[in-house]
């Protein structure tokens, strides 16, 4: 009987461990999580009580001093003394929720002596990394498909909360975060770092974390940004430091190749079933937010693609809003976020799909040779 | 002799008031001002209350079923712009016609003619806000904070008509409000000293100056965001020397003592009803006074708590911190008075109470969670989640609008001259109590566990709560019309309602007969 019943609330530990953190702030896996954490519940305790005391009196109040039961009531409308007492104890209590609040506070904002800085930046919609000490950089987006979203297909397991590049820090290891953003505001957020900071177009602001535990850690953009704001999740991976630093330098060395590879292709075309392939493939990652799947944007707010002047005629001012974006507006410049192959393909695709047909074919040297006029 | 025939030609003059649609378009008499105010609000009530249908419809399950992201925003964004400028405003406004003059003696407003224009651009600023939703490109997207550069470089073309509709708010709001302190300062009854005045005239009193102050602030927000994005100018843009958190720190400059407008009418109503259902004085009058100054003097020193993520200096976190905190102690003693009130009083439950009671405590509970936000360090957490979405539902939904509900209640029999039906009251007010909480209580829960506030998608984790919560706010929207229709049952007819229904209420208004008539106290009472 005994043994069965420890077995059932042993059964049942994983399913209230997980009930508790889908209904509670986390407590995270860094000393300032924690120390947030016990913050957050000193206060909520503190909250509690006075409720109790203020609900308590009334509910005893709505019971004994109703008409029936006191048919004729007191006539004190006027205490200074008791006036004094409860604008003097409530501002003790803050003092006391004060300090704690003050240090914690002061822990969060001393950004000095990291060992690691990652530049992140946001734009509509995703986020970009760049590591200062290695010529390290990459854009991470949201990795969920479209059709779990529409739902056509089951939603798995991180939806919506799953990217197609991490972010990678070092554990044990002070990680200064320099957050900035290229166009709206976002709001970078890990909630188990208890870190989340505004990503200011034009500013740059300072976060850190020390993360202690391994693991893959998931947050959101917590600022408006507009329309696929609910789609740009964050996920940072914290590896041994000895594993950071193996894949820091894999890293490096694969952008490196990939340079290289880049300027080594310059001189081969591509066909045009092969830009149409991979350029579909761009085309529906970066563009089809805001130009739509069909190519038709969304009148009034993101320009149509599909029988315009630019994309039928105009060659030149066609790979110049790609690579250089349109100031003003939310066309943003790709030419530092794409290939050149892949700016080719996707300025190809885009220049005969949805029945534009112009047959021109765009290919990496193109581009090459436009961004370097 | 000539004062009589003055008095006759005059009494003459009401008889032949226009009749029909014109009888409302011209008038400025402070009953029917206040009367369109108060239908305007709830037909703006159950328009915002319907997109807040349409999010959580969305919301129900994970994935997108009924509306695209774009539109979604869109319907948070005027959900917003019209529960506060739309419902709540104009309610307190209407009430503060109908009330204040009852109040302190006064036969009208001050300024009735310019009360009939005040009230009389607000249709026409909401149809502008509503017409710019069926733009091209739809209408206002960024949220009814609409934080630059989203609302300037990034927004539809239909921006120029959400500034414009807010500037003509902004001026209705400021015409009310001058109109209230004209009123109060130089009409009051003889004798009606300022600390005679009722509470509710206080508070509105209060309110007012807090209008005039920021409404222009708010103007000089949108019409900087007007020439940002139509005229080239670089307030918001960091290209052209600008800032966007210039953009924040503007906004809550208003937005802060914004959301004490929404509140400080309401301490007033409550403070009306809770004496009159205990049967005893209100505890503390003066500290009441005090508190509500206090509390609208702060307001103007805590706004950058809407900013802590921003990145501010350390030294402006801490004093925005303390500042808000501070704000708990004067607001505190509102709530201890409340309750020395009721106690040891002889207290009855009409629905007015209720209201009152689940004011109290609901409203507490909202300031509970705010002062949990004031604390820097943890706000970053919850800055931006559903907790904060949890928290200003509680102090605006079921407390200011409770509020309001709780004064329509106490005041029907005095508008319309018929008692409301009780029974109809008590289950508008049971089921407005649970389902708002069933609504707003979780989602403190989501909030805390990571869920962004203004997604139109999320992750599974959080499924189950936002069923409940659709559940509630689809139960709380229906609720509302058990209100419209205890209000048409009780202006159609029913029991004749005494001048003084309510045994333990104390009042001006009170003295007239029920229904006011459509002039009261030409001659000014004397008030000892």
């Amino acid at each position: 009987m005994s043994t069965k019943l420890i077995t059932a609330l042993t059964a049942m530990l994983p399913f209230a461990a997980s009930a508790q953190s889908s209904l509670n702030l986390t407590q995270g896996v860094t000393e300032i999580s924690q120390r947030v954490y016990d913050l957050h519940m000193t206060i909520f305790y503190i909250c509690c009580v006075i409720g109790v005391i203020v609900f308590g009196a009334m509910f005893v109040s709505m019971v004994i001093h109703r008409k029936s039961k006191n048919p004729k009531p007191a006539t004190f409308h006027e205490n200074v003394k008791v006036e004094i007492i409860w604008t003097v104890i409530p501002f003790l209590i803050l003092i006391g929720m004060a300090i704690p609040a003050t240090q914690t506070l002061f822990a969060m904002e001393d950004t000095s002596e990291a060992e690691v800085t990652v530049l992140v930046t946001g734009s509509q919609w995703k986020w970009h990394y760049k590591y200062f000490d290695h010529d390290v950089e990459y854009f991470s987006l949201l990795a969920t498909r479209q059709d779990q979203i529409n739902n056509r297909l089951d939603k798995g397991e991180n939806y919506l909360l799953e990217v197609d590049r991490p972010l990678v820090i070092p554990t044990d290891t002070k990680v200064r975060f320099l957050v900035t953003s290229d166009d709206v505001i976002h709001s970078w957020w890990v909630p188990d770092f208890a870190v989340k900071k505004d990503a200011n177009p034009g500013f740059i602001n300072e976060a850190w974390t020390k993360v202690d535990e391994p693991g893959i850690y998931r947050g959101q953009c917590a600022e408006l940004c507009g329309k696929d704001h609910g789609f740009m999740p964050v996920v940072v991976i914290a590896k041994e430091p000895a594993e950071y630093q193996a894949w820091i330098s894999e890293q490096e060395a694969i952008q490196k190749q990939a340079k290289e590879e880049e300027q080594r292709l310059l001189s081969m075309s591509m066909s045009k079933d092969e830009l149409m392939e991979l350029g579909e493939r761009i085309y529906l990652g970066s563009c089809a937010a805001c130009h739509q799947p069909s190519g038709e944007g969304i009148p009034g707010v993101f320009p149509s693609l599909k029988g315009t002047d630019m994309v039928l005629n105009d060659i030149d001012g066609h790979i110049d809003i790609v690579v250089n974006g349109k100031a003003g507006t939310a066309m943003q410049a790709f030419g530092n976020q794409l290939s050149l192959r892949e700016l080719a393909a996707v300025i190809t695709y885009e220049r005969n799909a949805w029945g534009n047909n112009t047959g021109d074919l765009i290919q990496a040297a193109d581009v090459n040779k436009f961004m370097n006029e | 002799m000539s004062t009589v025939a003055g008095e006759m030609d005059h009494n003459d003059h009401h008889h032949h008031a226009p009749s029909g649609f014109t009888r409302w378009l011209f008038t400025t008499n402070h009953k029917d001002i206040g009367s369109m105010y108060l239908w305007f609000s709830f037909i703006m009530f159950l328009v915002g209350g319907s997109m807040a249908m349409v999010i959580r419809a969305e919301l129900f399950q994970p994935g997108l079923q009924l509306v695209d992201p774009h539109f979604f925003n869109q319907m948070t964004t005027v959900h917003g712009l019209i529960m506060v400028f739309g419902a709540v405003m104009p309610a307190f406004t209407g009430l503060a016609n109908w009330m204040v003059p009852l109040m302190i003696g006064a036969p009208d407003m001050a300024l009735p003619r310019m009360n009939n224009w005040s009230f009389w651009i607000l249709p026409f600023a909401f149809a502008i806000l509503l017409a710019s939703l069926f733009m091209e490109g739809g209408g206002p997207a960024f949220g009814w904070t609409f934080y630059a550069p989203l609302s300037t470089t990034y927004s539809s073309d239909s921006t120029a008509l959400f500034v414009f509709s807010v500037h003509i708010m902004g001026i209705s709001s400021i015409m009310g409000a001058i109109n209230v302190i004209v009123t109060i300062m130089n009409m009051r009854a003889p004798g009606m000293t300022y600390m005679k005045m009722p509470l509710f005239v206080w508070t509105w009193f209060i309110t007012a100056f807090l209008l005039i102050a920021v409404m222009p602030v708010l103007a000089g927000a949108v019409t900087m965001v007007l020439t940002d994005k139509y005229f080239g100018t670089s307030f918001f843009d960091a290209a052209g020397g600008g800032d966007p958190v210039l953009f924040q720190h503007i906004f809550w400059f208003f937005g802060h003592p914004e959301v004490y407008i929404m509140i400080l009418p309401s301490f007033g109503i409550i403070s009306a009803i809770i004496p009159a259902f205990s049967r005893k004085r209100l505890f503390g009058y003066s500290s009441m006074v005090y508190a509500t100054a206090a509390i609208a003097g702060l307001s103007f020193i805590v706004w950058a708590h809407h900013m802590f993520t921003t990145g501010m200096p350390v030294a402006a976190e801490i004093f925005f911190m303390y500042a808000t905190m501070l704000i708990s102690v004067p607001t505190g003693v509102k709530v201890f008075n409340w309750v020395a009130t009721m106690w040891r009083g002889s207290i009855t439950f009409e629905t007015p109470m209720l209201f009152a009671l689940a004011f109290v405590i609901l409203f507490t509970i909202g300031g509970f969670s705010g002062l949990m936000l004031a604390i820097t360090p943890v706000d970053f957490q919850y800055h931006d989640t559903y907790f904060v979405v949890a928290h200003f539902h509680y102090v605006l939904v079921s407390g200011a609008i409770f509020s309001i509900m709780a004064a329509a209640y106490y005041w029907l029999p005095k508008w319309t001259g018929h008692m409301y039906d009780e029974t109809l009251a008590k289950w508008h007010f049971w089921c407005s109590l649970i389902s708002v909480n069933l609504l707003f209580f979780p989602m403190h829960f989501a909030g805390l566990a990571g869920m962004p506030r203004r997604i139109p998608d999320y992750s599974l984790q959080f499924a189950d709560i936002n069923q409940i919560v659709s559940i509630g706010g689809f139960a709380f929207g229906l609720s509302q019309l058990i209100f419209l229709w205890v209000v048409i049952k009780c202006a159609r007819g029913g029991e004749k309602a005494p001048a003084k229904p309510w045994e333990g209420a104390e009042g001006l208004e009170w003295t007239v007969p029920s229904p006011a008539p459509y002039h009261t106290f030409e001659t000014p009472p004397e008030v000892k």
